[in-house]
C-alpha cells in the first residue's frame, strides 16, 4: 500500500526538547500555526533543506517552534528575531535562516529591528504570523487587531483614536527597495494552503539561492482569543480579516535578484598586521630621551583649529619612538567650547599615573584665554611658551621662564599659518632638549608625504627651533 | 610594534589580536571611535560589521552571532549599555561567550559626555534581569585596555558567559602606546553552536526552560560556574609600601591616578599602598583581606557618588572604608586626593 500522507521528516518524530507531551504540539486546537508548520517543514524536506536551516524563534505562540523542527534552533528575546537572525545569518552565510514571529513580535515591540533587517536586504526568510491579537499573553489588543476587534485590552473594540489603525506589514515591507519577495498568505481554507505552500516553497528557493531577504505574512486563526469555533475562525478570516488584509504577492523580484554573498572569514596575523600597517621590529636601540627628572608634563592650549590636539600628539609619538612612556589625553566636554581646545601630554622614564596634568612643567599657550587660564597653574620654574603673534599683553602674575614665540607670523613666513603648531614643536624640542632638530626632520619626513606641505613643516621647525637656540 | 592609539582603537586592535570574527554597534560618545575603527578594519578583513539600527538591534546580533560559535563583540556608553541590559540577561541565560564594552559618561539620563564610574552597579552587579553574573575587566590604561581586550575573549570561550570592558571617557579618549603583536589565544571548541551543517541539527540555544525543575537546575549550574569563576578569575594589583599605614583603591582611571598619590604620599613618608582591582567580577575580596590589616584606614575613590565602595566594604567587614567621589565628568586633582588621604590617615591616629 502507498503511503499518501506522513509526517514531514522535518519534524522531530517524537519531540524530545518539549518538557511533557511529546508526541502531541503545544497549539490550541483550530490554531493556524500548526498548519504553517506543517507546511514549512514540507517545503524544506522537499527542497532539501534541513541540515541548512537555522531556527530564530519569537516570544509568543511560536515560542516553541524549536520543539517541532529538527533543526539547529535559537531563542531571541521578544521581539528580537529579526536582530538574532541578522547575526545567525552573518555567522553563517550558507545557512537557511528563518525567523518566525507574531505580530505582537514583529509589528509592535520588534518592528525596527524587523524593517531594518529587510532593509538591509539580509539572506533570511521571516514568517509573520499575524491573528489579529495577543495569543500566549492572553488575547490582548495587537498593532494587527482590526477595527472594532475586541480584545482583553479593547474590551469595547479598537478604537481608531485610541489605538489608531491596524498596521499593514507587508505592504510596509514592499515599500523599501532591498526585500526580494513580499507575500501575505492564508491557512484557513485547502485554496490557500495550497497557495501558500507555494509561496513558502519560493521563499526557501530564495533563501537556498542567498537572493535575499524574504517576508512571508501568515493569516493565522486564533479560535481561543478571538473566541470562536475553528471553523467560524476560518470563516472569519476569509470573510472579515481579508478585507482589512488581502492576500497576495506585493513584492517579487526573484527572477531579477542575483546571489547575496557576505563574508564571515577568519584571518591570521599576518593579514591584520598588514591591515593595521604594522612593520616587524628592528632590533631597538633607540636612547631614551635624557630628562633633568622622571617625568614631564606638558599642556598644549589654543583655538580650535591651532592643530593644538596634533601638537600634543607630535610630542608623544616622538616621545614614544625613543622609549619613553607617554600619555595623551585631549580636553574634554564644555573646556571645548568657548573657543580654548587643551590637551595634557606626559613624557615619563617610567609607568606613568595621573594622565591629566593640572600644574604643567612646559605650557605652550597659543592664544590668550589658554595663557590666562593655565599660565598661573605652571610649576615652579616651569617653562611657558606664549604666541607673541596673537598675545601682545601677558598677565603679570606669571612666574617661571616665560618665552613669547610669534609662532603664527613664522609660519605664516613659512608658507602656512596652520604650521604654527610645528614651529612650537621647534622650539620645545630646542628648550626642553628633549628632540634634536635632526629628530623632528626625520618625524616629519614620515608625517608629510607631499613635498610641498614637508618643505612648509620643516621651515616652521628650523624657524621654531632658531629662536629657540638665540633666547 | 609600537603604536599610539586611544584607547577605544585599542579594544578594537585587541579585538582583533584575538580573532574577533564580528562587531555589531551603535554610535555614542565617548565610545565612537570603537566603532570608527571597527568598521576600518573588520570589513576589509572579510569579517563582519553592521551598525545596527540601535543598541537593542546590536546586542540581540550579538546574540545571534554568539549562538553561531562566533567572537563577536559590541562597545557602547552608558545610555546604550543600559538599552543592551535586556539582551545581555538573555546572553547570561543561554550561557554565550561575548565581549561587550562600556566606555562609561556621565549619567543619569542624559548625563553629559565626561568621564564617571558611575555605572558600576549596572554592569557589575548585573543590570538585567535575573539571576546571572557577567565577568568584568577593568583596565587603567590604554595597555591594558588592549590586553584585557585580547584576554576578554578567551574569558568569555572558557566560561561561556558574556564578558564585560569597563572602561569610561577619559581611558576611552587617551592615547597611548600599545605593542602589538601576534599572542596565542584559546578559542574553544563550540560544539553547542549553530551550524548550517547536519552535526548542529540538534543544536538549541536558550534562556528558557518551561519545567520549574529544569529552570532551577540550570540556574544552580550557572552559579555553580559562577563559584568557580570567582575562585579562579579574581584579578587586582598591589602597589606600594609593604606593610601600609593607609591603603588606597579605586578601579580603571581612579585607580591609576591613585598610584600617582601613593608616591606622592611615599615622598612624604607616609607607606601608602594601592589596591587597583582589574576584575570588578570577580571582586579580588582575598588581596582587600590580605593586604588590609586590622585598624588601617582604607581611602576608596571612585567617580560617583559610592557604588564601588560597596565592595570594598563588602570584602572588609568590620572595617572603616572612606569614600571619596567625584562626579559630572570631572576628575580629582592629585593634591585633592593627597589631603583627603592625609585628613583620613589623621582621623584614624585621632580615634
Amino acid at each position: 500500500m502507498t503511503k499518501v500522507f506522513e509526517k514531514s521528516p522535518a519534524f522531530f518524530d517524537t519531540f524530545t526538547r518539549k518538557p511533557s507531551m511529546q508526541k502531541t504540539t503545544h497549539y490550541c486546537p483550530g490554531c493556524g500555526h500548526g498548519t504553517l508548520n506543517k507546511i514549512i517543514a514540507d517545503q524544506i524536506a522537499e527542497l532539501g533543506l534541513q541540515d541548512q536551516a537555522i531556527f530564530v524563534g519569537p516570544v509568543g505562540c511560536g515560542v516553541f517552534i524549536y520543539y517541532y523542527f529538527e533543526s539547529a534552533s535559537v531563542s531571541a528575546a521578544h521581539g528580537r528575531a529579526s536582530a538574532v537572525a541578522t547575526g545567525v545569518a552573518r555567522a553563517n552565510p550558507d545557512s537557511v535562516t528563518i525567523s518566525y514571529q507574531g505580530d505582537g513580535d514583529l509589528a509592535a515591540i520588534g518592528t525596527s529591528n524587523a524593517i531594518h533587517a529587510a532593509n538591509r536586504g539580509e539572506n533570511m526568510i521571516v514568517f509573520f504570523v499575524n491573528n489579529n491579537i495577543y495569543g500566549m499573553t492572553g488575547g490582548q489588543l495587537a498593532p494587527t487587531t482590526l477595527i472594532d476587534q475586541t480584545s482583553t485590552t479593547s474590551p469595547t473594540g479598537r478604537s481608531i483614536v485610541n489605538d489608531g489603525y491596524p498596521l499593514k506589514m507587508a505592504e510596509m515591507m514592499a515599500g523599501l527597495e532591498a526585500p526580494t519577495l513580499v507575500a501575505r498568505v492564508g491557512v484557513n481554507t485547502p485554496k490557500n494552503v495550497r497557495q501558500a505552500t507555494k509561496v513558502i516553497k519560493k521563499g526557501l528557493e530564495v533563501q537556498r539561492d542567498k537572493k535575499g531577504y524574504v517576508f512571508i505574512e501568515v493569516l493565522s486563526q486564533c479560535p481561543t482569543n478571538w473566541k470562536k469555533d475553528p471553523k467560524d475562525s476560518c470563516d472569519w478570516i476569509d470573510e472579515v480579516v481579508c478585507q482589512q488584509y488581502p492576500l497576495g504577492i506585493f513584492k517579487d523580484l526573484v527572477d531579477e535578484r542575483g546571489e547575496v554573498k557576505r563574508r564571515a572569514e577568519r584571518v591570521e596575523f599576518d593579514a591584520l598586521a598588514e591591515q593595521l600597517g604594522l612593520t616587524t621590529d628592528d632590533e631597538d636601540n633607540t636612547q631614551k630621551i635624557e630628562m633633568l627628572q622622571d617625568e614631564l608634563r606638558f599642556k598644549f592650549a589654543g583655538f580650535g583649529g591651532q592643530g593644538i590636539l596634533s601638537l600634543g600628539m607630535m610630542v608623544s609619538q616622538l616621545s614614544m619612538e625613543r622609549n619613553m612612556e607617554v600619555t595623551w589625553l585631549p580636553s574634554y566636554g564644555p573646556e571645548m567650547r568657548g573657543g580654548v581646545a587643551n590637551c595634557s601630554v606626559v613624557v615619563g622614564k617610567k609607568a606613568i599615573g595621573s594622565p591629566a596634568v593640572e600644574n604643567p612643567h612646559v605650557l605652550v599657550a597659543l592664544n590668550r584665554p589658554s595663557l590666562e587660564k593655565f599660565g598661573p597653574l605652571v610649576a615652579k620654574d616651569g617653562l611657558i611658551i606664549y604666541n607673541s603673534s596673537l598675545i601682545d599683553q601677558v598677565p603679570d602674575t606669571l612666574s617661571g621662564r616665560v618665552y613669547p614665540l610669534a609662532a603664527t607670523d613664522l609660519a605664516s613666513e613659512a608658507g602656512n599659518v596652520k604650521a604654527a603648531n610645528v614651529v612650537v614643536l621647534g622650539f620645545v624640542a630646542q628648550k626642553t632638549g628633549m628632540f634634536s632638530l635632526a629628530d623632528l626632520e626625520g618625524f616629519l619626513s614620515e608625517t608629510f608625504k607631499k613635498p610641498a606641505l614637508l618643505e612648509i613643516n620643516l621651515k616652521a621647525a628650523r624657524a621654531g627651533w632658531d629662536v629657540a637656540e638665540k633666547v | 610594534m609600537k603604536k599610539l592609539v586611544k584607547g577605544n582603537e585599542a579594544v578594537v586592535i585587541g579585538a582583533l589580536v584575538a580573532g574577533c570574527d564580528a562587531y555589531y554597534g551603535y554610535p555614542i560618545t565617548p565610545a565612537s571611535e570603537i566603532a570608527h575603527a571597527a568598521s576600518e578594519n573588520f570589513l576589509p578583513l572579510g569579517k563582519v560589521f553592521v551598525q545596527a539600527e540601535c543598541e537593542v538591534g546590536a546586542i540581540n546580533m550579538v546574540f545571534g552571532a554568539a549562538s553561531s560559535g562566533q567572537r563577536v563583540m559590541t562597545a557602547s556608553s552608558g545610555p546604550g549599555v543600559s538599552l543592551k541590559m535586556e539582551g545581555i540577561s538573555y546572553l547570561a541565560g543561554a550561557q554565550l561567550p561575548c565581549v561587550i564594552v562600556d566606555v562609561q559618561r556621565v549619567g543619569p539620563g542624559l548625563g553629559n559626555i565626561g568621564p564617571e564610574q558611575s555605572d558600576y552597579f549596572q554592569v557589575v552587579k548585573g543590570g538585567g534581569h535575573g539571576d546571572y553574573r557577567a565577568i568584568v575587566l577593568a583596565p587603567a590604561s590604554v595597555e591594558e585596555t588592549y590586553r584585557m581586550s585580547i584576554e576578554a575573549f578567551d574569558l568569555a570561550d572558557k566560561w561561556r558567559s558574556p564578558v564585560f570592558i569597563l572602561t569610561d571617557a577619559t581611558l576611552g579618549q587617551m592615547m597611548e602606546p600599545i605593542d602589538i603583536r601576534e599572542v596565542e589565544t584559546h578559542r574553544s571548541e563550540k560544539p553547542w553552536a549553530l551550524d548550517a551543517k547536519p552535526h548542529s541539527n540538534d543544536n538549541l540555544v536558550t534562556s528558557i526552560y518551561l519545567d520549574f525543575d529544569d529552570m532551577e537546575e540550570h540556574i544552580n549550574g550557572l552559579h555553580a560556574k559562577y563559584a568557580e569563576i570567582s575562585e579562579q578569575e579574581a584579578k587586582a594589583e598591589v602597589y606600594g609600601a609593604d606593610v601600609p599605614d593607609i591603603v588606597l583603591t579605586g578601579y580603571g582611571i581612579t585607580g591609576r591616578m591613585l598610584r600617582s598619590v601613593v608616591d606622592q604620599l611615599n615622598e612624604r613618608g607616609i607607606d601608602a599602598t594601592l589596591i587597583r582591582p582589574q576584575t570588578l567580577w570577580p571582586f579580588p575580596s582575598r588581596t582587600y583581606q590580605d593586604v588590609v590589616k586590622p585598624g588601617i584606614p582604607v581611602l576608596s575613590v571612585e567617580l560617583s557618588c559610592g557604588q564601588f565602595v560597596e565592595d570594598v566594604r563588602l570584602a572588609l567587614p568590620g572595617h572603616k572604608v572612606k569614600h571619596y567621589g567625584r562626579v559630572g565628568g570631572n576628575l580629582p586633582e592629585l593634591g585633592e586626593l593627597v589631603e583627603q588621604a592625609e585628613m583620613l590617615l589623621q582621623e584614624a591616629r585621632n580615634d
